[in-house]
């Protein structure tokens, strides 16, 4: 511990408005709380990150970025414990492996993909969808899917904008009811057609397309946020045309083409008097207020170790998911989370994503792999929730398929022959003709909650200031798997198509257990979610909290169980959609938005 | 926010541009060329490192040379000093586990799926590791790791790739072999295919290899040449080209 003597708290005068983490959710509500007239301040734990940090050639350093994890949260700091069911011990992530949570100003919008995908209507009212569909009893009865309890018309315009914002790219697929030929024919309708359209096609989106077509599928381009033309959004932010550089994915963006809060919102929010920010200011706790009804302000730890106390009249959390519900659960707000009892809500419904992979060896095509941008790739959506008959394949949910180019980094994209020498003569004869002939097909799906997967605070493990860590109960599920294997079915078709001269397989079969070991997905979802009734739920349909009404909690947090699609999109639309209804409603006459029923 | 921070930061950005530009382009029109480019590292044998003692320093040359030996494929880890790499990286923040969660208890026995459980910093399991290696061929051989010949150095590794030696039963506790093992040939790799900047890859040697380009960085116009082999060779964020 570095903390020098504290036991004088700071009090700082009180704000309108104080917003815990400055990501994506943070710089939007930053916008759109000052818009309203408010007196912001966001708290953010980790530091500074500009575009200036992002300068070419900075990023270009796959050591530093993609496998020191520059950009995310530092272990030391507060980690994640981990345990597949209630008989094991919880053991720390000691160094990031299973996912990567982001750290400093932008958070994981700095270091995303930029894949950015809606909800599909079915997605966001799961349950009813199930409900109609399935026979009584065809789902497992410990499963505790829910409906969002906002519908995709109601988020409808706050996708488009937030799409405008980031300067999406890509092909429409529906447009006010009317199929596009070439973009995704299962998507919810827009209003509008994409901002820009798609980034030029890699020889891998090529042979994805030909192949998917051939099987009667529908193919079409990842919805990109790393941008095909130049942009102005509506903030007057401006957007240059992605170059393909091959650092996307765990880097800043290099070239002002990856949406992101530093390129897209902050430096127009931080012209605006109303608005600061701070930060190395982690937040520890939210401070309730004696009327059992609001809460009052937070308490944070600044870079000097300096305890402070930030009164406020409303208070935004805008984490990580996985911060976010241990906020809540060490501030001592909402009922926590019982999986035994099956009572309280905090750390309820937590779900993650399931993922597979081909991996396909040419010989004969060179696929030049750091030709690539994060958002560049192929996909169908031929086998989301409600495009076909699930039951009959035993599962509730669905999967994308996908290809895109890469990975393109030296250390990480070495590939060669499975069964041969991993060092030698051998190992580098293989690297050096491997390297460039390869081309994957992912998929990744629908996770379903279930009573006895969730988070709560880990008995035995703290963080340096003696606080629990987060503790996660998961493991994979047999609908999840048989999911999983349909999908493996339907990559192996188009494998049979491409003809590879090898490929080889990774996918999770029915009784393997989840292996916190290997990356698996940084979609983490629920454990402080949204809906229509308090005892199943932390937040109403408003991301408001229940028992707080002036507490709002954004990000993935709020998802009653995961999406087949990349949540940035839905996180976004639902940050705009609380947004609206602070701004509209609640600041007009403070209170719960909606009756607890 | 003030300015200030900013402008200390861009100042040294400044800075550090100025510094990696070579001096013979400085207001000539001469272009980029390998050797003006890059400030000619000393040769390996004069390097004094930071991190290793010397006995530790023939292991990490002996090892290395075997996990990616110079042959008909190209240059290998020595001739990328991928050795100035593990000293460098051990003798830093990472060496130390600066951001790693090293809270105890430790469970040293948990499942592979558990991911690092050991108590030990990356320097530590070098440090541990070395000792224990040279301790079992001492034993078996009677010579020190970086006194054998190679088909035995490489039997050695071969051994501890697979976990064979028992290290608890040379004296050091709570480290598998195979975990030592996977240290040195995943950072021997990191060293041979990292940016040059952090004291490996040694004039990019193993970027040419796979054919890799670096800190090149920018491609739109060749994103549909499909099939062609990119013509062009890496850069270095210092701005060397290969």
């Amino acid at each position: 511990m570095n903390d020098k003597d504290n036991s004088a708290m700071k009090t700082l005068p009180s704000v309108d408005a104080v917003i815990i983490g400055l990501g994506w959710t943070g710089s939007i509500m930053g916008m759109e709380l000052t818009d309203a007239g408010l007196n912001v301040v966001a708290l953010e734990r980790g530091g500074d990150r500009t575009k200036e940090d992002f300068l070419y050639p900075k990023p270009a350093d796959e050591l530093k970025y993609g496998v020191r994890l520059e950009m995310m949260q530092r272990p030391k700091q507060s980690t994640v414990t981990i345990r597949r069911n209630a008989d094991e011990e919880a053991l720390p992530q000691r160094h990031w492996t299973t996912f990567h949570p982001g750290d400093g100003v932008g958070g994981a919008g700095s270091h995303w993909t930029g894949v950015l995908y809606r909800a599909t209507p079915t997605e966001l009212s799961l349950k009813s969808f199930a409900d109609r569909t399935f026979e009584p009893g065809f789902l497992p009865e410990d499963m505790t899917i829910q409906d969002y309890g906002v519908t995709y018309e109601e988020l409808e315009p706050h996708y488009d904008f937030f799409e405008k914002v980031a300067g999406l790219s890509g092909q429409a697929g529906n447009v006010q009811g009317e199929i596009i030929d070439g973009g995704n024919p299962f998507e919810g309708p827009r209003q509008n057609p994409f901002p820009l359209p798609p980034l030029p096609r890699t020889l891998t989106d090529t042979l994805f397309t030909e192949a998917t077509k051939k099987l009667g599928w529908h193919p079409y381009p990842y919805p990109s946020a790393n941008v095909s033309g130049a942009w102005t959004n509506p903030y007057g932010m401006q957007l240059g045309p992605c170059n393909f550089c091959g650092f996307c994915s765990n880097y800043g963006c290099l070239n002002y083409s990856k949406a992101s809060p530093q390129t897209c919102v902050l430096d127009a929010l931080k012209q605006r008097e109303t608005f600061s920010y701070r930060t190395h200011c982690e937040v520890t706790r939210i401070v309730k207020s004696d009327d059992g009804e609001t809460v009052k302000g937070v308490v944070y730890r600044d870079g000097e170790g300096q305890e402070t106390f930030q009164p406020a009249g409303m208070v935004i959390l805008a984490s990580f998911p996985l911060s976010n519900v241990r906020i809540l659960l060490l501030s001592e707000i909402g009922k926590p989370y019982d999986p035994v009892a099956n009572t309280g809500v905090v750390g309820r419904n937590f779900s993650y994503q399931i993922t597979g992979s081909i991996d396909m060896y040419f010989k004969d095509h060179q696929f030049n792999p750091f030709i690539s941008a994060g958002g560049s790739g192929q996909v169908i959506d031929d086998f989301s929730p409600d495009t076909f008959d699930t039951a009959s394949h035993g599962f509730i949910g669905g999967s994308y398929i996908y290809t895109t180019q890469g990975p393109g980094g030296a250390i990480g994209a070495i590939r060669t022959p499975p069964g041969s020498a991993s060092w030698g003569s051998e190992w580098k004869k293989n690297a050096s003709e491997h390297y460039g002939h390869h081309m994957m097909l992912g998929t990744t799906g629908t996770n379903m909650s279930y009573r006895d997967v969730y988070l709560d605070l880990d008995p035995t493990y703290t963080d340096p200031h003696g606080d629990p860590l987060l503790r996660m109960t998961y493991d994979w599920k047999d609908n999840d798997m048989r999911m999983t294997q349909f999908m493996a079915e339907r990559m192996r078709e188009i494998v049979a198509e491409l003809k590879p001269d090898y490929h080889t397989e990774s996918f999770k079969q029915v009784g393997d257990h989840f292996d916190p070991s290997h990356y698996q997905s940084t979609h983490l979802t629920g454990g402080a979610i949204m809906g229509t009734d308090p005892k199943t739920s932390v937040l109403n349909r408003y991301l408001q909290h229940w028992d707080a009404h002036n507490l709002f909690v954004m990000g993935a947090s709020a998802f009653p169980q995961n999406m087949q699609h990349n949540p940035t999109g839905t996180v976004a639309a639902l940050t705009y959609w609380s947004a609206k209804h602070i701004r509209e409603r609640y600041l007009k006459a403070p209170g719960p938005l909606m009756e607890k029923a | 926010m003030t300015d200030a921070p900013r402008n200390r930061q861009r100042r040294a950005f400044m800075r550090n541009s100025l510094l990696s530009i070579p001096a013979v382009s400085v207001g000539s029109s001469l272009a980029f060329r390998a050797s003006a480019a890059a400030p000619e590292a000393p040769p390996l044998h004069d390097y004094y490192p930071t991190f290793f003692t010397s006995e530790e320093w023939q292991f990490i040359l002996s090892a290395t040379d075997l996990l990616i030996p110079a042959d008909d494929t190209g240059p290998g880890a020595l001739d990328a000093h991928v050795p100035v790499f593990i000293d460098r990286e051990l003798a830093g923040g990472y060496g130390q586990a600066e951001h790693w969660y090293m809270q105890g208890p430790f469970r040293t026995d948990a499942p592979a799926e558990m991911g690092y459980q050991l108590p030990h910093t990356p320097a530590a399991v070098y440090r541990l590791g070395i000792r224990a290696t040279d301790a079992h061929c001492r034993r078996h051989f009677s010579k020190p790791f970086a006194a054998l010949d190679k088909a035995t150095r490489t039997e050695v590794l071969s051994a501890l790739e697979k976990g064979t030696p028992d290290f608890n039963a040379l004296g050091i506790a709570n480290l598998p072999s195979s975990t030592f093992f996977a240290f040195l040939l995943q950072n021997t790799r990191e060293g041979f295919l990292s940016d040059p900047i952090h004291g490996g890859n040694r004039h990019m040697v193993g970027w040419k290899m796979l054919g890799f380009t670096g800190a090149r960085a920018s491609f739109r116009e060749w994103v549909d040449q499909y099939d062609q082999p990119y013509p062009l060779g890496p850069v270095s964020l210092n701005g060397e080209r290969g």
